[in-house]
């Protein structure tokens, strides 16, 4: 399954459509450190709103794209963390240390626009 | 050794003859059914214990009465008794019948047994002690079956409204305890009052996200103030929910740690270094603001002076 990488202005667009394997992940990870140079993004919104799920791996790979991003010069914001997935990843012990988040696609372009740190943004 | 056999065939004897007279009486109540029955229900009827049974009920429930009575005489088995006085506490429960009518009935039918027993061995007064030898224990102890199914349905009765009013207490108390509030848009005040358990702290974070979600809050100010006891458990509960606020993105900041609280944290060794915190509510609202980009102006001194103007 692709995950269609949008541009809007300074800022790439990624909307997981669906439950993804770990390669797709992985194709997407490379895919968006590869765009984030050519298309000279300033910011990369990562919308995973469809998941209900996130495991350790899924995690893990958020994170990576997020810290190789930042070294590419743009600011990656994960948005659309679901209620109930929140919960059972704060109960599992996984949080998305470092890593910038917002309540969903608006939050997280309005973080990037105004250069805030978005809402949930402590990068400790 | 001898005398120990004699005995034993002593007892085997009176066994034997306990048995003959068992069957005896069986017959007895068998055959005498229908009129000491009749009876029965009369003299129940006199006592005013049948109030509340339509006639066929009577009739019937006396029917199973009687014939499980005799049964436990016939058997030395008391199951169908103890199950049938099970059944009818419970039932005699709902419908309002008092305990005295049920011990009453019952009562009145031992009577009733007693006297024919009288009446048909009055002229052998050695026959009629063996029969009530026999028939006495039986009566007491399905009374006392019968008393303590009753005493055992009260005793479930009272425990389980008690359990139902602490249920519902603990409920409201739950709910009135964590209200989520927007203090303005995209800012969520949550204060907490009272102690936190493990099902608290799963009940607080998921309201908590739910809020977060319908007023799109960015940055909640979580007000611990009236948490008594905050120790390293409360920590980390209280640390999940900012975590799990945090991935829905909005930042926690946390108020109301008293000197106190602050010096246990720290002498306990709890590190709380990822949580935004400040002393009060008032500089935690006014950060928010900071945070969200409001500020707040006074319009004028009068109007400070005067606020009703």
């Amino acid at each position: 399954m692709e995950v269609p990488i949008l541009r809007q202005g300074n800022y790439l667009i990624a909307t997981i459509q669906a439950t993804l394997s770990d390669a797709a992940l992985l194709k997407l990870r490379d895919e968006l450190v590869e765009r984030v140079g050519k298309s000279r993004a300033r910011g990369v919104v990562l919308d995973v709103t469809v998941l209900d799920v996130m495991d350790s791996f899924t995690t893990r790979t958020l994170r990576a794209i997020a810290h190789m991003t930042k070294l590419r010069g743009a600011r990656t914001i994960i948005v659309g963390i679901q209620p109930e997935v929140a919960f059972a990843m704060t109960q599992l012990g996984i949080t998305l240390e470092g890593v910038e988040t917002a309540l969903d696609l608006d939050g997280g372009l309005a973080a990037l626009r105004h250069g805030t740190k978005g809402g949930g943004d402590r990068a400790r | 050794m001898r005398e120990k056999t004699e005995g034993l065939a002593a007892a085997q004897s009176t066994g034997e003859a306990a048995r003959g007279m068992v069957r005896e009486l069986v017959t007895h109540f068998r055959e005498k059914r229908d009129a000491l029955r009749r009876q029965w229900v009369e003299q129940m009827t006199a006592k005013g214990l049948l109030a509340g049974l339509t006639p066929q009920e009577t009739e019937t429930e006396s029917i199973v009465i009687y014939d499980t009575c005799v049964g436990c005489l016939e058997t030395g088995q008391y199951d169908g008794a103890q199950a049938y006085a099970t059944r009818m506490a419970e039932r005699g429960i709902l419908q309002g019948m008092t305990t005295d009518q049920i011990i009453g009935g019952l009562l009145t039918l031992r009577d009733v047994y007693g006297r024919s027993l009288f009446e048909r061995y009055q002229r052998e007064m050695a026959r009629l002690s063996a029969a009530l030898d026999v028939y006495e224990p039986v009566a007491n102890r399905i009374l006392s079956i019968v008393a303590m199914a009753f005493i055992e349905e009260r005793e479930k009765v009272v425990r389980e409204e008690r359990e139902k009013v602490v249920r519902l207490q603990q409920e409201v108390i739950r709910e009135l305890s964590t209200p989520v509030l927007q203090l303005r848009e995209g800012v969520l005040i949550l204060p907490i009052i009272g102690g936190i358990d493990t099902q608290r702290a799963r009940q607080l974070t998921e309201g908590l996200l739910r809020a977060i979600r319908a007023n799109r809050a960015r940055v909640v100010v979580m007000d611990i103030t009236g948490v008594p006891g905050v120790d390293s458990k409360v920590a980390n509960h209280l640390l999940q929910t900012v975590q799990a606020a945090r991935l829905m993105g909005a930042s926690v900041i946390v108020t109301g740690l008293s000197a106190e609280v602050a010096q246990t944290l720290v002498a306990i060794g709890v590190d709380l270094s990822k949580l935004n915190t400040l002393s009060d509510l008032q500089s935690g609202i006014e950060e928010a603001d900071r945070l969200v980009g409001y500020s707040v102006t006074k319009t004028s001194e009068t109007a400070a002076r005067n606020p009703r103007t």
